[in-house]
C-alpha cells in the first residue's frame, strides 16, 4: 500500500500505542519510543515492521509512541494508521486477508 | 561472590567484614556492638531552645562539609523539610560532600537531584528512592553507591554504628520550645513518628523543625526534649494534602476484589487463623481490600484479631473501633482516619522502627506476626520479590517493611496481578531481589495461586480447604504467553546502589543501566 497522507491511530493511554504514518522517501523509517523499551523494544520494532511488510508498505515514515501495548494492539494500530493514510479505512477492509 | 539468592556481588564491596546474603536467620544469636553518640550537656536551666533559622541551627550544631544528616519520611510526598535543610546547608552555609540518611525519599525531593549532580550530596542512604533522584542515581551521578535498607535494616545499621548520624532533623507537626515532639495537634499532622525515634537517640545533634509551637510540655512526646539541641519554627513543614490522604478507600476494581477474596481464603485455611491472630497488610488495592474479606471469615468463625501492626490506615482503625482487633501498633499513618486515631482510640499505639522491624534487637514486632499481605512489582519463579527497580532497571521504589515482615511472619502472602500493561509481574528473574524467596510463602494473582515449595504444610492447608493452586512456573508461562518474553536488561559495570538485606549482608546490587540500543 502507498502512504498518501499523514494519518494516526491509537492513543497515549497506558497499554495502548499511538502510531503515525507519513509518506516516505523510498524506505521505511521507524521512530520508536516505549515505556517498556529496555525489555520489549526489539519485539515492538519487529512487530511493527512485520505488519508494514504484510500491508506491502515499503515507503513510509512511521512514528510509534508505545505505552506498553500488547502485540495485538500494536498490529491493529499500525494497520488502522496505514489504511487511514490511504483513505481506505471507511469500507472494504480486507478482514482475514491483509488484516488478520 | 554469588549470594544465597544467586546474585553476583562484587568482591570490592566485601570489605570490613561485610558478607553476602546467606539466607534467612543467618545472624540469629550473634552479638552486635551498639554505637553511642557524642552529645552536648545541657546542665543549666534553659528557657528555650528556639533558634531563628535552620542555618543558625546548623551552625549551632557544628555543621560541616562531609557530615551525615538524617531525615524521616512521615510527611511522605508532602515533605518540605529535607529540601529546606539541604538548601540551607548547601546554599547558605556552603557545605558539600554531604550524605543524606533518610528513612525514605520520594518525588517531593526532586530538588536534591540537582545537589547530587553538582557533587554537593555525595551519599544517599534510604529505603525509598524515586523521581529525579532515582534517575540521577541510576545514571551513576552519585559519587558513592546509594545504600538501600529496609525499615528494620535502617535502625539496625544506626544502632550498630554503620551509619553515624551527625545531625538528625525531626519534622515535627507539633513541638514545644525545648523539643518535645508529637505527630498530632498541629496543621501538618502525620500521626506516628516511629521512624524518627532511633535517629533522635543515636544522632550527635538533633534539630526539630516544626510549624506549630505548642505549650510545654508537649506530652506524651514521640521524640523527647532530652535528645534535642535546637527547635526551629518555620511557616510550613509540609503540604497536609500530600501527607495523609483523606481516607484510604477500599478498591472497587473487581480484579482487586477477586484477588483479595482469595487472600482471605488462603489465610482462613491455615492453622494460624485462630482467636488472637496477628496481621499486617500493605495499603495497595488488593492488599487493603483483604481486610474486608478477612472480617467476614472472622465473623463466620467467631474469632477476633489480637493485634495488627504496620503503616496504618482507616480500615484497620475501623476494625479496632468495632472491637474486632485488640491492639493496633503503628509506625506510620497513611490517612487522616489513622492520624486522628493514634493515641486517641483506646488500643492504638505508636512504636519505633526498631520495635517494628529491627532484626538485630531482641524481638521486633514482625517476629510475632502471623500473616502479612504484601504487593510486588515483580516476583520470580524462586519467589524472590522486587519492589525497588522498574522494568527499565531505574530506581523507583522502596523495600520499606517488605523484607522485614516477610521474614518475620509465619505466612507471607504476595498479592499482585499477573501482568501490568505489558510487564509480566511473575517472571523468570526479578530485576532486583529486595525480598528473598525463602521469606515468601504464597503468591495470589488474578490467574491463580502458587505456594512456595519450601512450605509443604501450606500446600496441605490449601488442598484441605479445596483452594486450587498451580506451580509458579505455570503462572510465569501464562504471563509470558500474554505479553511475550522480555529481553534481559543490559548493564554497565558501575554499581550505583547496594541493597542490604535486613541483617546487613548484601542481597543485591543495582548497576548503571545501559541505554537501549535498537
Amino acid at each position: 500500500m502507498e502512504i498518501l497522507q499523514a494519518a494516526m491511530a491509537g492513543t497515549l493511554e497506558s497499554s495502548d500505542a499511538q502510531v503515525t504514518v507519513e509518506p516516505g522517501d523510498g524506505s521505511v523509517e521507524l521512530t520508536l519510543s516505549s515505556s517498556v523499551m529496555n525489555q520489549y523494544g526489539r519485539q515492538i520494532k519487529a512487530t511493527v515492521l512485520e505488519t508494514l511488510e504484510r500491508l506491502n508498505v515499503s515507503s513510509a515514515k512511521v512514528t510509534v509512541v508505545d505505552k506498553g501495548a500488547l502485540d495485538c494492539t500494536l498490529k491493529a494500530r499500525v494497520e488502522c494508521a496505514v489504511f487511514r493514510s490511504c483513505g481506505a479505512s471507511a469500507e472494504n477492509i480486507p478482514w482475514g486477508g491483509a488484516i488478520r | 561472590m554469588k549470594n544465597a539468592v544467586g546474585r553476583d556481588i562484587p568482591d570490592t564491596l566485601l570489605t570490613g567484614g561485610r558478607e553476602v546474603y546467606q539466607g534467612k536467620g543467618y545472624m540469629d544469636g550473634k552479638y552486635i556492638q551498639k554505637a553511642s553518640p557524642r552529645t552536648r550537656r545541657c546542665e543549666k536551666p534553659q528557657e528555650s531552645k528556639l533558634v531563628d533559622t535552620i542555618a543558625q541551627a546548623l551552625r549551632d550544631c557544628g555543621a560541616k562539609s562531609g557530615m551525615t544528616f538524617s531525615f524521616h519520611h512521615h510527611l511522605r510526598d508532602g515533605d518540605f523539610v529535607v529540601n529546606m535543610v539541604m538548601k540551607a546547608a548547601i546554599e547558605e552555609l556552603g557545605l558539600d560532600e554531604l550524605t543524606i540518611a533518610a528513612s525514605s525519599l520520594g518525588a517531593a525531593h526532586d530538588p536534591i537531584a540537582d545537589y547530587i549532580e553538582a557533587g554537593k550530596v555525595v551519599g544517599i542512604q534510604t529505603s525509598g528512592i524515586r523521581g529525579r533522584m532515582g534517575e540521577v542515581v541510576s545514571a551513576g551521578k552519585l559519587r558513592t553507591p546509594a545504600i538501600i535498607r529496609s525499615h528494620g535494616g535502617r535502625p539496625r545499621a544506626i544502632e550498630g554504628g554503620e551509619v553515624h548520624i551527625d545531625i538528625a532533623f525531626i519534622a515535627a507537626p507539633t513541638s514545644d520550645c525545648v523539643g518535645n515532639c508529637r505527630g498530632i495537634g498541629g496543621k501538618s499532622n502525620c500521626g506516628s513518628m516511629g521512624y524518627a525515634m532511633t535517629d533522635a537517640k543515636y544522632a550527635d545533634h538533633v534539630v526539630v523543625i516544626t510549624d506549630c509551637l505548642v505549650d510545654f510540655p508537649n506530652f506524651p512526646a514521640s521524640v523527647e526534649a532530652i535528645d534535642v539541641d535546637a527547635v526551629v519554627v518555620v511557616d510550613s513543614i509540609g503540604n497536609p494534602k500530600k501527607i495523609a490522604s483523606a481516607a484510604a478507600r477500599i478498591s472497587q476494581n473487581p480484579r482487586d476484589l477477586m484477588m483479595a477474596e482469595n487472600v482471605a481464603k488462603v489465610i482462613a485455611s491455615t492453622p494460624y487463623f485462630k482467636e488472637g491472630f496477628s496481621f499486617q497488610t500493605g495499603v495497595g488495592g488488593p492488599s487493603l481490600a483483604a481486610n474486608l474479606f478477612l472480617e467476614q471469615y472472622m465473623d463466620e468463625r467467631g474469632i477476633k484479631m489480637g493485634w495488627a501492626i504496620g503503616g496504618i490506615c482507616g480500615p484497620m482503625v475501623e476494625l479496632l473501633k468495632k472491637g474486632k482487633v485488640g491492639k493496633v501498633i503503628d509506625v506510620q499513618d497513611f490517612d487522616l482516619d489513622a492520624v486522628n486515631s493514634i493515641n486517641q482510640t483506646p488500643g492504638h499505639y505508636e512504636m519505633s522502627a526498631s520495635q517494628y522491624a529491627d532484626p538485630a534487637n531482641k524481638g521486633a514486632m514482625v517476629n510475632k506476626l502471623d500473616f502479612v499481605v504484601l504487593a510486588a512489582l515483580e516476583i520470580d519463579t524462586g519467589f524472590n520479590v522486587n519492589v525497588l527497580t522498574g522494568s527499565d532497571g531505574v530506581l523507583r521504589g522502596a523495600p520499606g517493611g517488605h523484607p522485614d515482615t516477610a521474614a518475620g511472619s509465619k505466612c507471607c502472602i504476595i498479592v499482585t496481578p499477573l501482568t501490568r500493561g505489558r510487564m509480566a509481574t511473575v517472571c523468570e528473574h526479578v530485576v532486583t531481589v529486595t525480598t528473598p524467596g525463602d521469606c515468601v510463602d504464597v503468591l495470589v494473582t488474578d490467574y491463580g495461586i502458587a505456594v512456595n515449595p519450601l512450605r509443604p504444610d501450606l500446600v496441605e492447608c490449601l488442598d484441605k480447604a479445596g483452594i486450587p493452586h498451580v506451580s509458579i512456573e505455570e503462572l510465569k508461562d501464562k504471563a509470558y504467553s500474554l505479553v511475550g518474553r522480555p529481553d534481559d536488561l543490559e548493564w554497565e559495570d558501575q554499581v550505583v546502589a547496594v541493597l542490604e538485606a535486613r541483617d546487613g549482608t548484601i542481597l543485591d546490587v543495582i548497576r548503571k543501566i545501559k541505554p537501549y540500543q535498537g
